[in-house]
């Protein structure tokens, strides 16, 4: 039984001071001479700035886009054929394109006085027609987004593989129009950041609940136009990103600027109701899906148009064509189909531009296409978890290159499926639908699976041409005097436990104890460049680089050792946190203390390294290692009251080597609740006006642990061919199956009815609504 | 967001409380638990120049016993009323509805006088109260006065209260043994408001039959046919259609699914009571 390295379920050493409240955040900071920013945000989802008055005696606290001298907008370039580029100024400059957009900034003591004085700012706005629905948008022939543009669209992607030849004549044929509501990410802390000019190191000190910290600086320095030896970046403990801090902000630049021009200290802390109305950018797809089957279900071709509300703005640096690329790319999901024509719209609408909320496209193409494989198991009258079996890639398959031309490592999807199955209990919940419930509600089962694309690096990010592409991901290791371990990484854990982790793999090459291991993160100043923590890729990029470079330590620790012990290199090894040689064995402190105290113990050919090293990492294929799970779930439905029940839920997931068994339960079961959300409860809902209509946590709905219900975890352990340890990455899987679980138990509990639900959320109104409609249908 | 400037005062009686009110001009709040006053102050969706903090005002947190009434002051919190289960004889449903308010942190908060006096549709009190025939006493600058529960709410967030009276406390008759009551609310989420909730009292030792329906968009609806069907044939009364049809004379303006939503409430709620 491991206790320390690799598949250890060591408890997070981080949770000392998370649990106990003693986490350092943003919030917590508080410099002398600090000043609090407060921004003055449109009410108005598209208008033209005609002009705005500062309010009299306090101009001097007010600052709007004419005021940022030398800060430039946000740009981000792709190369990815039609996309089109947009630009967004940190305070609107002559536009405003959705409400909650920045349009002046106030400056004060406290954040209630700063608010004081945004209130009395006059803001003169000619109002435009909104474009509120991406559809409509995507045709509109005179409003425009953006002036420049011949259209509303951000890119436009086609895929063709096969499709003609494989749909032909298909026997089954079944259309559906799906569609995931828009949401926001709501982590616990929202944006915050604090600057400060810092004399004696002639550096601008920018500190930000970012995943991305080095990201940040490069953006900094490009949009301020300064040299990036000038700005230091610190992510501190942040309250959860989920991709919604993977990006640079505007209030990052605008809080940036006013602390490099006064050289002052400044801090903004978004509010609830800030990211409820600016922060409203994910998860909004529509599909329009037609599958070819033949008459046992097993598929033969897909045809898809999908549409995705990209909002106002793309963002730096992903761009919003990550997420059409993500769709294109991964809709096919884990199945064996040979047929497939993609088209991807990304529409700019007037909301908040669209960002990667954890699980990216995925969690929406997993809905739409689980909805799609129940409907053809439906339509040839066959189970869904065997139509789905059926047609799932065979783990005899792998290596298996999808229909999107993706690559998939290593798994056996089948073998998940039917553990979620057995797991769930299905045959009993079959039974027991028979016999119908006391209290008159509808039982459904449902299933899905998925498979998780994680690090993804350079070739896939060049592909596209964005402006910051991820490479050999560094960590600098070095043994301290007195035979501990530091591990610094550009990388940084805001929630995935890392500082545990990235130890245990430490430990695992090294044999150092976790305790004396220090796992340093997040600033720019003193850990080796990486584009940061995004798409499942740090235990893979920053494990691997870990792994290398303890392997580099290891073999100078037993040159040394072998110098001290007075033997050949060949015969010693390093094993047990020693350095083992034929007659005896040396500890790490003592080679250690040769190198830091006692140099005259060395051998004179010495590495001049020494005990500290810098070593970069890739996986041997860089598109990516592939997780995977099987979630299955029963639900109870109130007819009368549209209400849903979970009654049980089941997760098989297969993330390849385990570091952690329990920080990988924690990431699934975070996921799955998010992905709760997003199923059940969550909507950032517009009026025509493109006003957002849920502002605070009384209208938009978030799961609580009353709806979150315990989930069962098993896993299974397909090592990755391609990476240290067969390690994958699986953080944001939990989040991508639950709309597409849940809502396939809920149509199979009212299959009776005739009912078919494929709209997130899933609310009363929903289920009410459809089964009146169905009803009606019916009727004779 | 951070609310905007204001004052504030903390009464050391009820008369000092008034006077305050009174010399405002209805530019002075109370506040008492905060929880709903507090969100709209940080929204600045209420901007009061002071607040008149009669939380701690001793006069206003007793529970008395009065032979056949509770007499619950303003001020009590829902958690006191809610902790008191099984020691106070005819009220249980008094305090079965408290420990169903929202969250306990905010239990131990809000209090009822609070509630009835911020008048949201979708609270649990101004429906509970209704159902059982409670009284409200108040007291402003011209003296004491009394307001039955079931017409103290005028409409969404607007009471009969003047701006400088204050909500002394709630009298509820005490339900006899006889006596069988349902409550019943339906939460998307647990603590959230409900989307639809319905209340019924029926007392055949004292001719009670009452019930309501809350969470409608003024006050409370009364559906006194159905009560008194109820009352005179018990489950039988109860039926799917009849809720509708109670549903659809005391709240027509409502759609055809949230006529639905409303009259299984109020169907669970009466078959709560006939099932005791």
């Amino acid at each position: 039984m491991k206790t320390q390295g690799i598949g250890a379920r060591v408890p997070r050493k981080e949770d000392r001071r998370f649990l106990h409240g003693r986490g350092n955040y943003v919030s917590d900071m508080v410099m002398p001479g600090q000043s609090e920013v407060a921004f003055l945000r449109s009410p108005i989802a598209h208008g033209r700035i005609r002009g705005i008055v500062k309010p009299a005696g306090l101009e001097r606290s007010v600052f709007v886009r004419a005021d940022l001298k030398g800060l430039k907008p946000i740009v981000a370039h792709a190369t990815v054929p039609s996309y089109k580029v947009s630009e967004q100024h940190p305070l609107a400059h002559d536009k405003v394109r959705f409400v909650g957009e920045p349009v002046a900034m106030t400056i004060a003591r406290t954040r209630a006085e700063a608010e004081d004085i945004a209130e009395k700012i006059e803001l003169d706005i000619e109002e435009l027609p909104a474009l509120v629905n991406a559809h409509a948008a995507r045709l509109d022939k005179s409003v425009r987004l953006h002036e420049d543009w011949d259209d509303n669209l951000f890119l436009t992607l086609n895929l063709d593989n096969g499709f003609a030849a494989k749909s032909k004549d298909a026997p089954v044929v079944i259309h559906r129009e799906i569609s995931m509501a828009r949401q926001a990410m709501v982590p616990m802390e929202g944006k915050a950041v604090l600057a400060h000019w810092d004399e004696r190191a002639d550096q601008l000190i920018v500190y930000t609940s970012t995943q991305v910290p080095h990201m940040i600086r490069v953006g900094l320095a490009q949009t301020l136009g300064i040299d990036e030896g000038q700005i230091r970046v610190i992510s501190p403990d942040v309250g959860g990103g989920f991709g919604y801090k993977c990006v640079l902000q505007p209030e990052e630049l605008c809080v940036a600027w006013l602390a490099f021009t006064y050289r002052k200290p400044f801090r903004y802390i978004e509010d609830r109701r800030e990211h409820l109305i600016a922060g409203a950018n994910s998860r909004q797809h529509h599909y329009k899906l037609t599958g070819y089957a033949d008459r046992n279900g097993r598929l033969l071709a897909l045809d898809a148009e999908v549409t995705i509300d990209g909002g106002a703005y793309s963002n730096w640096p992903f761009t919003v064509a990550l997420e059409p690329g993500q769709a294109t790319g991964n809709l096919p999901g884990p199945y064996d189909f040979r047929g497939y024509r993609c088209r991807t719209y990304c529409v700019a609408t007037n909301k908040p531009g669209f960002l990667p909320y954890r699980g990216v496209a995925r969690t929406s193409v997993c809905f739409a296409m689980e909805l799609m494989i129940d409907a053809i198991a439906r339509a040839v009258g066959r189970e869904p978890w065997e139509v789905r079996h059926d047609n799932l890639v065979p783990a005899s398959a792998m290596p298996y290159d999808n229909v999107a031309r993706k690559h998939y490592d290593s798994g056996d999807y089948r073998k998940s499926l039917l553990l979620a199955k057995e797991k769930i209990g299905f045959e009993k919940w079959r039974a027991r639908q028979k016999q119908g419930e006391p209290d008159g509600r509808r039982i459904g089962i449902g299933f899905a699976t998925y498979c998780e694309q994680s690090a993804h690096g350079t070739s896939v990010f060049a592909a596209w041409g964005l402006p910051v592409i991820p490479g050999y991901d560094q960590a600098t290791v070095r043994v301290t005097p007195d035979g501990g371990l530091e591990v610094r990484v550009g990388v940084h854990s805001h929630g995935q436990g890392m500082e545990t982790t990235l130890a245990q793999i430490a430990h695992e090459v090294l044999g150092i104890e976790l305790q004396r291991i220090r796992v340093v993160h997040g600033d720019t100043g003193t850990t080796p460049y990486s584009t940061g923590t995004y798409a499942s890729r740090s235990i893979v990029m920053a494990g691997g680089a870990v792994a290398n470079t303890c392997k580099e330590l290891a073999r100078r620790l037993e040159a040394i050792g072998a110098h001290l012990m007075q033997c050949a290199v060949g015969s010693v090894r390093l094993e047990g946190g020693q350095i083992v040689g034929p007659q005896r064995a040396v500890t790490i402190r003592e080679v250690a203390q040769a190198w830091y105290v006692r140099p005259e113990l060395l051998p004179p050919d010495v590495h001049l390294g020494g005990l500290e090293a810098t070593i970069g990492f890739r996986p041997k294929v860089d598109t990516g290692v592939f997780s995977y799970a099987s979630h299955a779930a029963v639900v109870a439905v109130d007819t009368e009251m549209g209400d849903v029940e979970i009654l049980d839920y089941v997760i098989v997931e297969d993330c390849g080597t385990l570091v952690n068994p329990m920080v990988v339960d924690g990431q699934t079961l975070g996921g799955a609740a998010q992905g709760i959300g997003t199923a059940m409860y969550e909507e950032s809902p517009y009026d025509a006006n493109g006003q957002p209509l849920a502002s605070t946590l009384a209208d938009y709905m978030l799961p609580g642990p009353t709806e979150v219900p315990a989930m069962r975890i098993h896993h299974m352990e397909t090592p990755s061919p391609y990476t240290e340890f067969g390690i994958k990455g699986m953080g944001e899987g939990g989040a991508i199956a639950p709309p597409a679980v849940l809502f396939n138990a809920v149509n199979d509990a009212l299959r009776d009815f005739g009912v078919e639900l494929t709209e997130t959320p899933l609310t009363p109104r929903r289920v009410l609504e459809a089964l009146a409609k169905a009803k009606t249908k019916v009727a004779p | 967001m951070k609310a905007a400037a204001f004052d504030y005062t903390r009464p050391r009686d009820v008369g000092e409380a008034i006077a305050a009110l009174a010399a405002h001009d209805g530019a002075a709040k109370l506040l008492a638990g905060g929880q709903s006053l507090g969100p709209m102050l940080n929204l600045r969706l209420a901007r009061p120049a002071l607040l008149v903090d009669v939380s701690r005002l001793g006069e206003l947190k007793e529970i008395t016993d009065r032979g056949d009434v509770w007499r619950i002051g303003g001020a009590v919190t829902h958690a006191a009323i809610e902790d008191r289960a099984g020691t106070m004889p005819g009220a249980e449903m008094l305090c079965a509805v408290a420990g169903g308010i929202a969250y306990r942190a905010v239990r131990n908060r809000g209090t009822i006088g609070g509630s009835l006096a911020h008048a949201d549709p979708a609270a649990d009190w101004p429906l509970a109260l209704a159902a059982l025939g409670a009284e409200i006493e108040i007291r402003g600058r011209a003296g004491p006065r009394r307001c039955a529960a079931d017409a103290f709410m005028k409409g969404a967030f607007a009471t009969a209260l003047a701006e400088d009276e204050i909500i002394v406390a709630v009298e509820v008759p005490k339900l006899s043994r006889a006596a069988r009551w349902g409550y019943y609310k339906y939460c998307r989420k647990t603590g959230e408001f409900p989307e639809a909730s319905a209340a019924c009292v029926f007392d055949p030792e004292r001719r009670v039959a009452r019930a309501f329906v809350g969470a409608l968009s003024g006050a409370p609806a009364a559906v006194a046919g159905l009560a008194e069907a109820v009352a005179a044939q018990g489950s039988a009364a109860c039926t799917r259609d009849a809720a509708l049809a109670a549903i659809a004379a005391a709240a027509s303006a409502l759609d055809e699914v949230e006529k639905r939503m409303y009259a299984a409430a109020l169907q669970r709620a009466l078959e709560q009571a006939v099932r005791t």
